[in-house]
């Protein structure tokens, strides 16, 4: 009952805001970058729906087109942690012995900093662009992705069809990739889905600080850096790109905890 | 023999889950003062269920849609939940099956048994603490003392089973109701736990529910049995005349499917043994705990065995005796630590070709059908894996193997589903199948059937030995449970403590065994004796 709330919520948020980036790519109402001077500052209108900023670029536009950044961004970061942080994973939680102690030492000594700081460090070393952020957070993530995929390996491999697939003769590698990456794949697929969320909610926090993706393409998180000084004059440009990212979170969040549930062997089988 | 006033009525209880599926239809029986009552069937036939409506503890999803309960004349099926937790303790008690999950970890022994009393009697805490000890001693723990601030996890199965029996009995309830009390446990302390839970019974004048699948149990303690198919009552009465002269086609299937001794041929003249172990010896490295690496275990400690073609050698022996880590030393899963292993003379163990020659030519079948199958792979394709490693046969010759395989253990037109699909004895049959598609001519089966149902056990082991004479792979069969090995061994070897103690032909095993272990092993297991002098129970008039 709860999940359908979840998915029914959920799963339109994400739809909408994912099509918005996709529409993006092909068009806008007017230029995201294209600036008019006449236009400066205007409140929301049939003209522009969701105002101009102060340089009199439209705010939906540039939305829109900081949408497909934002949700580019996170879905590469996402897909560099979850492939980086598997295969270290599933490797240190198969093999065991001092690979599994070595990898997880420095794993634990990476996830005792905050992900946010860690990629602002390397931000700093790699200067901005989009290439540079989802490096910086895709290691930022990648430390979580091993515990948790280490964690299901452990004890997974503990299942007699793993002990089976030995005394059938197979490899320990064809082990992995037959019997133990596949059963991991529910527990990847909700924790990519909550990693989505962070990745959007880190790189506007990214491209806030100035580190992130450099004007004068639009971000979601640019657009909330350059919107401090209007906030009282035209609240609207703050309002927008603000609430876009709570909506995003929002909906991941939601449409995670329906995935959960949805794959959870113990709820299918009702 | 009824007493006008039964301690426990229960009439036409009907439960079924909120969608509607019936679980229990009209189930009425009675349960005199003192007295033994047993309910018997295979899973799903609703006796759990009926069980946890007398207590009021059905769970979630599942209604009470017809019937009354009554204790001691008063409906206590229609009474408000805090009544009945009122109730719960000093009425009705309930012992579990699953001794590994039913005591909180994170608490102790004293403060778990002390919570019932705290509860439902007002006790200083020095009378609590002094009852306490006195059930333990009771239960036959060692230094009650101790237990009392030792942690669940310090205890093996069957102690914790005593520990639950005695925070049970310790509040005197009118009525246990035990759940398979035993199911989770090796044969000999089946037999400990049980005698005790009908004697602390006796003594406190206290009525047992017992909820079984084993008729050997029910034999030998409840005077009355009830039998239960698919939610219905099926047959009802004392228990010998029950069991001697069974009424129902069901309850004489049940009857039959007890595993029986069947005539074997004496063991042929035979050739040089398959495999020979000799000084066995394998050590689980101790566990480590926060500061100390505790002394390391010899769990198989000089074992030697022979096993010849063609030949069932069973091994038996209670739990931590070392049968099964015996077993996968043998295959390689855990390393041996001295002795000599040769299969077919020569050291399998000995280069890597030996090794894989080796694991081509020996199988294993795991002991839980719930655990050994790929979840996330279709019946076919699990049968198929053993066939990458023949490269000899084409895909055509492969296809036509699994399904041939698949049509010896009776699942032909299976191949398409997946695991969770199938119940718990097509599992192991599709185990078994994955065992001997490569034709193997050594199986390693760990207790195979006993996680299985009582009817699906014998049929399982009665495909095992077909398929044994079929192939004529030679099997080393773990169990233990001898009424299992009584059916199907050619040659038995009990172990104890990690040392094989007597080893003998099946006969010889049964009909005149040399070692006390053995003796006491054999008087565990519960058969169905019907002669006249069989030690039922006789209720105590109370």
């Amino acid at each position: 009952m709860r999940a359908r709330l979840n998915l029914v919520i959920g799963l339109p948020l994400v739809a909408a805001l994912g099509g918005m980036a996709l529409v993006a790519l092909a068009w806008t109402p007017y230029g995201p970058t294209a600036t008019s001077i006449r236009n400066r500052l205007k409140a929301p209108s049939s003209q522009h729906w969701l105002g101009t900023d102060e340089f009199g670029r439209d705010v939906l536009s540039r939305i829109m087109d900081g949408a497909s950044v934002s949700f580019r961004v996170a879905l590469a970061t996402v897909l560099v942690a979850i492939l980086a942080g598997t295969l270290i994973g599933v490797a240190t939680g198969y093999l065991r012995g001092w690979t599994d102690r070595v990898v997880m030492m420095v794993n634990d000594a990476l996830l005792a900093f905050p992900g946010v700081l860690l990629a602002l460090a390397i931000m700093v070393v790699l200067g901005p662009g989009e290439g540079s952020i989802v490096a910086a957070l895709g290691l930022a993530y990648t430390p979580s992705v091993v515990r948790i995929v280490r964690g299901q390996v452990l004890s997974l491999r503990e299942r007699e069809y793993v002990e089976a697939s030995r005394m059938i003769g197979n490899s320990d590698l064809y082990t992995m990739a037959r019997h133990i990456l596949p059963n991991c794949i529910a527990p990847i697929t909700v924790l990519a889905t909550s990693l989505f969320g962070w990745a959007v909610l880190s790189e506007s926090a990214l491209s806030f600080l100035g580190l992130g993706v450099p004007p004068p393409a639009a971000t979601w998180g640019n657009m909330l850096a350059a919107s401090r000084s209007y906030m009282e004059s035209a609240a609207w440009l703050s309002l927008a790109p603000g609430l876009c990212i709570a909506l995003t979170l929002l909906g991941v969040n939601l449409l995670g905890d329906a995935l959960r549930d949805r794959l959870d062997p113990r709820m299918s089988l009702r | 023999m009824r007493a006008p006033d039964p301690l426990l009525r229960v009439e036409g209880l009907s439960l079924a889950t909120r969608s509607g599926l019936p679980i229990v239809e009209d189930l009425s029986f009675r349960v005199d003062r003192g007295a033994v009552l047993a309910i018997v069937g295979e899973s799903g036939s609703g006796k759990t269920m009926a069980a946890r409506a007398v207590i009021g503890l059905l769970p979630p999803g599942v209604v009470r849609r017809a019937g009354r309960i009554l204790l001691e004349g008063a409906a206590i099926s229609e009474q408000p939940e805090p009544a009945l937790r009122a109730l719960r303790g000093p009425g009705l008690g309930m012992v579990f099956q699953e001794p590994m999950v039913s005591l909180n970890p994170a608490m102790t022994i004293g403060a778990q048994m002390a919570e019932g009393l705290a509860l439902h009697r007002r006790l200083e805490r020095s009378a609590i603490r002094a009852r306490c000890l006195d059930m333990l001693r009771r239960v036959g723990i060692g230094e009650p003392e101790r237990c009392l601030s030792a942690y669940p996890h310090e205890f093996s199965g069957g102690m914790r089973q005593r520990i639950m029996l005695a925070s049970v009995m310790l509040l005197e309830p009118k009525l246990l109701i035990a759940d398979e009390p035993t199911t989770a446990l090796d044969t000999l302390t089946q037999k400990d736990v049980l005698d005790l839970m009908v004697g602390l019974a006796r003594d406190h004048g206290t009525a047992i529910l017992l909820i079984t699948h084993n008729l050997g149990l029910v034999a030998r303690y409840a005077a009355d049995t009830i039998v239960m198919e698919k939610g219905r009552l099926v047959e009802a009465g004392a228990t010998r005349a029950l069991l001697s002269a069974p009424r129902e086609a069901y309850t004489k299937a049940l009857v039959a499917a007890l595993p029986r001794r069947t005539p074997h041929p004496p063991p042929a003249p035979r050739g040089a043994p398959m495999l020979t172990v000799r000084d066995f010896v394998v050590t689980h490295p101790g566990a480590r705990s926060l500061f100390r690496r505790r002394v390391p275990k010899r769990a198989v400690d000089g074992v030697s065995l022979d096993v010849h073609p063609r030949e069932i050698v069973a091994v038996v022996g209670g739990s931590g005796s070392g049968k099964t880590t015996l077993g996968r030393a043998i295959l390689g899963l855990v390393p041996h630590e001295a002795g000599t292993l040769s299969f077919d003379g020569a050291d399998p163990f000995a280069t890597r070709a030996a090794r894989r020659s080796f694991v081509l030519q020996a199988q294993m079948v795991f002991q839980d059908p719930y655990s050994s199958l790929d979840p996330r792979m279709r019946v076919e394709a699990i049968v198929r894996e053993p066939l990458r490693h023949v490269p000899e046969l084409t895909a055509g010759e492969a296809a036509r193997r699994v399904e041939a395989t698949l049509d010896d253990v009776g699942l032909r037109g299976f191949g398409r589903r997946y695991p969770h699909e199938l119940s718990g004895g097509q599992r192991q049959r599709v185990a078994i199948a994955r065992a001997l598609v490569r034709r193997p001519r050594f199986v390693v089966a760990d207790e195979p059937v006993s996680a299985l149902d009582m009817t699906i056990q014998a049929q399982v082991l009665a495909l095992f030995t077909a398929l044994q004479d079929a192939y004529g792979f030679a099997c080393l069969f773990i169990s233990h449970d001898l009424a299992v090995v009584e059916a199907i061994a050619d040659r038995i070897a009990v172990m104890q403590d990690g040392r094989v103690v007597e080893t003998g032909h099946r006969d010889d095993i049964f009909d005149r065994p040399r070692h006390a272990y053995t003796r006491a092993l054999l008087e565990a297991a519960p058969r169905l004796d019907l002669a006249p002098s069989t030690p039922v129970l006789k209720p105590s008039a109370a």
